[in-house]
């Protein structure tokens, strides 16, 4: 491969919103540049995660090389890196953006631009990357591909007449998009003979590679036997192999050099040598200052992670730290609680992460969890003068302490057709929003601005906004910044003793609305026992709400079945199984998705 | 010699009880003829397995035993006594239902060795019988009853339900009143609370049935038959059986009272019956055609019980008898303190209030028998 100049070199992406077609697309591109048959291809070679299949949706950056021969006779290598699509992984994308040169745009040609498309694409032009658009989908009878060109232009403001029609479901039009990825990505800079300067823009661990570093090569190059240096951490390695990305599998190579992609292996251990964002050198020939890395994205959404079974906290500190390696984002410290023992606060892009690496950590490392109520970060001043950030509702000093409270606000983008601004407005007004202005891109649709409280939005809003729209709202948000607000600390009573798992923050006005439904909702989660639970919810000390669970009245199921055994002891030992998994509270057995309960609040 | 408990299922019913799990159906006369040359092929071939044992109990269970003719259970009861050593005086029950035998059926199940009748009745109030799906009337019981006394049966269980759809507390304790009042009254009464089992006509309708007692009346009426029946001299010796001194069905026993003085092997023969034989455990077949063409080589389900599941079930099956568990006899069987087992169950119940400790004997409490699956759950190994 070396042999191929780097002006025949083209790193690039696909951006889009979600379920436009992007992973379809990576796959027709991986096909049809002669990497795999159709008949090998898997269905969206990509997402290699099982999660990510299931669920169809993109979580890790991901990359892949493959080699094209164009149409002008020469063979030219691409490097294609895959990003998600959901709002919550905007990091995600970003990183994958810094190894690129040029995206891809796809859109969708029915339902032409949404939110994501927008935010993605800004992130796109904010690194500087060519981007040019990909009408997808145009098999579908309501496709209008004209009207999506002049869209384009219109909202985004890029050339889009001569963008491809194609339809990556059916392979159409891919040809098209390949030369179109030679002609309007512009070959990678960088000079080779320079020291070597190289971004990291993922890494995975491999239990016998250790560390296996993404990186792009932007200056200089690496081979084996290369010494290393990671610049924000010092680390220094030998590299032990280089390489580039397969489908699915890493192919070793003699070296990188400028302008390449592709990963290097140098037996690091410690996963916290090699941060993402980290610029690597050359440690005999260092270059003279580290890349600008990229902007990183602060947690949003905080919740605790308990193993259930107490015992396995040293494997979810394991497989935390591990997923942090693949997933840098993901952000983690010891806490301990009175309900649930010793576990993890952890800082999440979004809801939609946190599922997901809870959902890893069950599947992957088969850990048993029980998450606690996600909450934001909020600035709690006190009294004395000193601001502290708050992600543990545990933590609240005394209210006497406190001068006040401030909570994150985002602004947030609607995109909605005309017939449902209504109940769409509506529901910022529920959550709390601030109506800030309204444009229509096109005669029937607009794009709502509204600033809302951040904790407002991260339990149920996207499912909300998509059951209001009937599904056409997409919805996209920044962080604004930090306002006054009066919260207080919403207080869960199990059988008189406060369960400090159950504590949430909650804005003024709706403790009581939250603390009823918490108290209907626990009252369905917890069993009966052999005597009245009362579940209380108060603020400050005062209880605002109650529910009882009623004293069971009997557990018996006397029948004879002929000295068949084996059915009564079944039942038997499915109680007691039962019993493993809840939570004693003072002498209150209480189930783990109980702890889960306030995430459903909404649902009703 | 050790002893063993035989357990024979008839799979036939004149028609299925909207409630009823069991297995069993309705069956042309065929069927039940070739049934019982297949039951008597699985005991004939089986018999070489139990030279070592004196039979103490047997029990015809269902469905419906009655159904079948007087002559094929004698049929049945024959082979039994020519293949296995059948003691003197064993207990041989058979369970009979209102409306499938008549005086001279009666009198030839007597002769033929049964000595002891299980009747159901399951309630005295005809519109909760037709609700059940039953096919009698409480006067097509009286009948029954009647005749099984001239047959010269002289020990009788009636089997009862609580908490019937429609029923109400009334109209139960006049059910309990009525089968009291029998003369002569019956020497055993099982009274069981009805349970709303997957899968049976009731579980799958359940909003097209009259509505079931709400669990305050349901205690109510479970509560009203221990008074009851003990007023009239039925001492409960186990959740839901009562007996006149000295009239405890014997084969209920051996499932539930396990230990090594105690006899507690049985084998189940006919379709889907179960048998536990020292540690070994294992089902009949539930397949018809299949039980009907090789009835000698049915067993499915094999297992051998470890010292674990032993102990498990020495406490949970014991202590569903008033009596409880003795644990010097735990100690005897398992040469284990029963306190090393289980301290912290015992413990943690006899403070609750639920188990009851005097000196050897465990036992639960009254309390401890509304809740027994919940302190049962905590034996489990």
């Amino acid at each position: 491969m070396s042999q191929i100049p780097q002006t025949h070199i083209r790193n690039f992406c696909i951006v889009a919103h979600i379920d436009h077609g992007k992973s379809t697309l990576a796959d027709r591109i991986i096909e049809k540049t002669g990497l795999l048959t159709s008949r090998e291809m898997q269905e969206q070679v990509l997402d290699n995660m099982d999660l990510e299949r299931e669920r169809g949706i993109t979580i890790k950056a991901q990359a892949v090389r493959t080699v094209y021969k164009a149409q002008d006779g020469n063979e030219y290598i691409f490097n294609l890196i895959d990003t998600p699509g959901h709002v919550d992984f905007n990091y995600e994308v970003s990183r994958a953006l810094a190894a690129c040169d040029g995206a891809i745009l796809v859109v969708d040609a029915a339902q032409g631009i949404e939110a994501q498309t927008l935010a993605n694409v800004y992130l796109a032009l904010d690194h500087d990357l060519d981007v040019f658009p990909v009408i997808n989908k145009i098999d579908l009878p309501s496709a209008r591909p004209d009207w999506v060109k002049n869209e384009i232009e219109d909202v985004i403001g890029i050339e889009a007449q001569d963008a491809p029609l194609i339809s990556a479901k059916n392979g159409v039009g891919i040809e098209e998009v390949l030369e179109a990825i030679v002609h309007k990505i512009p070959a990678p800079g960088g000079n080779p003979s320079n020291p070597l300067q190289a971004l990291i823009f993922d890494s995975v661990y491999d239990s016998y590679k250790g560390v296996i570093v993404f990186c792009r090569i932007m200056e200089g190059r690496v081979a084996k036997g290369t010494k290393i240096k990671m610049l924000a951490t010092g680390a220094t390695a030998e590299v032990v192999e280089v390489g580039y990305f397969g489908a699915g599998q890493l192919i070793p190579c003699e070296e990188l050099s400028a302008g390449m992609v592709g990963y290097l292996t140098a037996s690091i251990k410690n996963v916290k040598d090699t941060t993402v964002g980290d610029t690597v050198t050359d440690a005999d020939r260092p270059c003279a200052s580290p890349l600008p890395g990229y902007k990183k994205v602060q947690s949003m959404v905080y919740c605790g992670l308990y193993p259930a079974d107490g015992a396995k906290y040293p494997d979810l500190r394991d497989a935390l730290e591990k997923l942090q390696l693949n997933d840098a984002s993901l952000f983690y410290e010891p806490e301990t609680s009175v309900a649930l023992g010793f576990g993890f606060r952890c800082g999440f892009l979004g809801l939609l992460h946190l599922e997901i690496i809870q959902e890893r950590l069950e599947r992957e490392y088969n850990l048993d969890l029980v998450t606690t109520a996600p909450g934001v970060v909020y600035r709690v001043y006190k009294t004395s003068g000193e601001m502290i950030e708050l992600t543990n509702p545990s933590n609240l000093p005394d209210p006497s302490e406190i001068a006040y409270m401030e909570e994150p606000i985002v602004n947030a983008e609607i995109m909605v057709t005309t017939e449902f601004i209504g109940s769409i407005m509506e529901l910022c007004q529920e959550r709390r929003g601030r109506y800030v202005s309204m444009e229509y891109v096109e005669e029937t649709r607009a794009v709502l601005k509204y600033e809302l409280p951040l904790n407002e939005i991260i339990y149920d809003f996207f499912d909300a906004l998509k059951s209001r729209s009937r599904g056409y709202a997409s919805f996209d948000y920044d962080l604004k910044g930090y306002e006054k607000s009066e919260l207080v600390k919403l207080d869960i009573l199990i059988n008189k003793e406060e369960v400090d798992a159950l504590s949430f923050i909650v804005h003024k006005e709706s403790a009581y609305e939250r603390g009823r439904k918490m108290c209907e909702k626990l009252k369905d989660e917890i069993p009966r026992h052999l005597f009245e639970i009362p579940i209380q919810a108060a603020v400050g000390g005062k209880v605002i709400a109650r529910e009882t669970v009623k004293a069971m009245r009997k557990d018996v199921l006397a029948k004879c079945y002929g000295g068949d055994i084996t059915r009564k002891k079944k039942l038997l030992e499915k109680q007691k199984e039962g019993k493993k998994r809840m939570r004693q509270i003072g002498n209150v057995e209480i189930p783990q998705k109980a702890f889960m309960a306030v995430l459903k609040l909404d649902n009703e | 010699m050790q002893t063993l408990g035989v357990y024979i299922h008839i799979p036939f019913c004149v028609r299925k009880c909207v409630y009823c799990d069991f297995l069993s159906a309705p069956a042309t006369r065929e069927t039940q003829r070739l049934y019982v040359e297949a039951l008597k092929k699985e005991i004939r071939e089986n018999a070489g397995l139990y030279t070592e044992y004196t039979v103490e109990t047997i029990f015809f269970g269902g469905g419906t035993p009655s159904l079948l003719k007087g002559g094929h259970i004698k049929d049945i009861l024959s082979t039994l006594k020519i293949y296995y050593k059948v003691s003197q005086n064993a207990e041989i029950t058979l369970e009979a239902n209102p409306k499938t035998t008549d005086l001279k059926k009666l009198c030839a199940l007597r002769a033929a060795g049964i000595n002891r009748l299980s009747i159901g009745l399951q309630s005295a109030d005809d519109r909760e019988l037709k609700i059940l799906g039953r096919i009698h009337t409480y006067e097509d019981f009286l009948q029954t009853y009647g005749d099984a006394r001239a047959a010269g049966f002289g020990n009788i269980n009636v089997d009862l339900i609580s908490a019937l759809p429609s029923q109400t507390l009334e109209s139960w304790i006049n059910t309990l009143e009525k089968a009291v009042s029998l003369t002569p009254p019956p020497e055993h009464i099982s009274a069981y609370s009805l349970i709303v089992e997957e899968g049976t006509p009731l579980y799958e309708h359940l909003e097209q049935f009259p509505p079931i007692p709400d669990e305050e009346t349901e205690r109510q009426m479970y509560y009203e038959t221990k008074r009851i029946l003990e007023r009239h001299g039925y001492e409960r010796y186990e959740i839901s059986n009562y007996a006149k001194q000295g009239c405890e069905s014997r084969h209920n026993r051996i499932y539930w009272q396990r230990g090594i003085s105690h006899t507690h092997d049985y084998v189940g023969f006919g379709l889907g019956a179960s048998s536990t034989v020292g540690n070994s455990r294992w089902k009949n077949t539930s397949d018809m055609s299949l039980y009907l063409s090789n009835s000698a080589n049915i067993k499915e389900d094999q297992q051998t019980l470890s010292e674990n599941d032993l102990m498990e079930e020495f406490v949970f099956l014991g202590l569903r008898m008033t009596a409880g568990i003795s644990a010097a006899e735990f100690h005897r069987t398992f040469q284990k303190n029963i306190e090393d087992i289980y301290r912290e169950p015992i413990e943690k119940w006899v403070s609750q209030g639920l188990l009851a400790r005097d000196g050897d004997i465990i036992r639960l409490t009254d309390k401890g028998l509304d809740f027994s699956n919940t302190v049962f759950a905590d034996f489990i190994l």
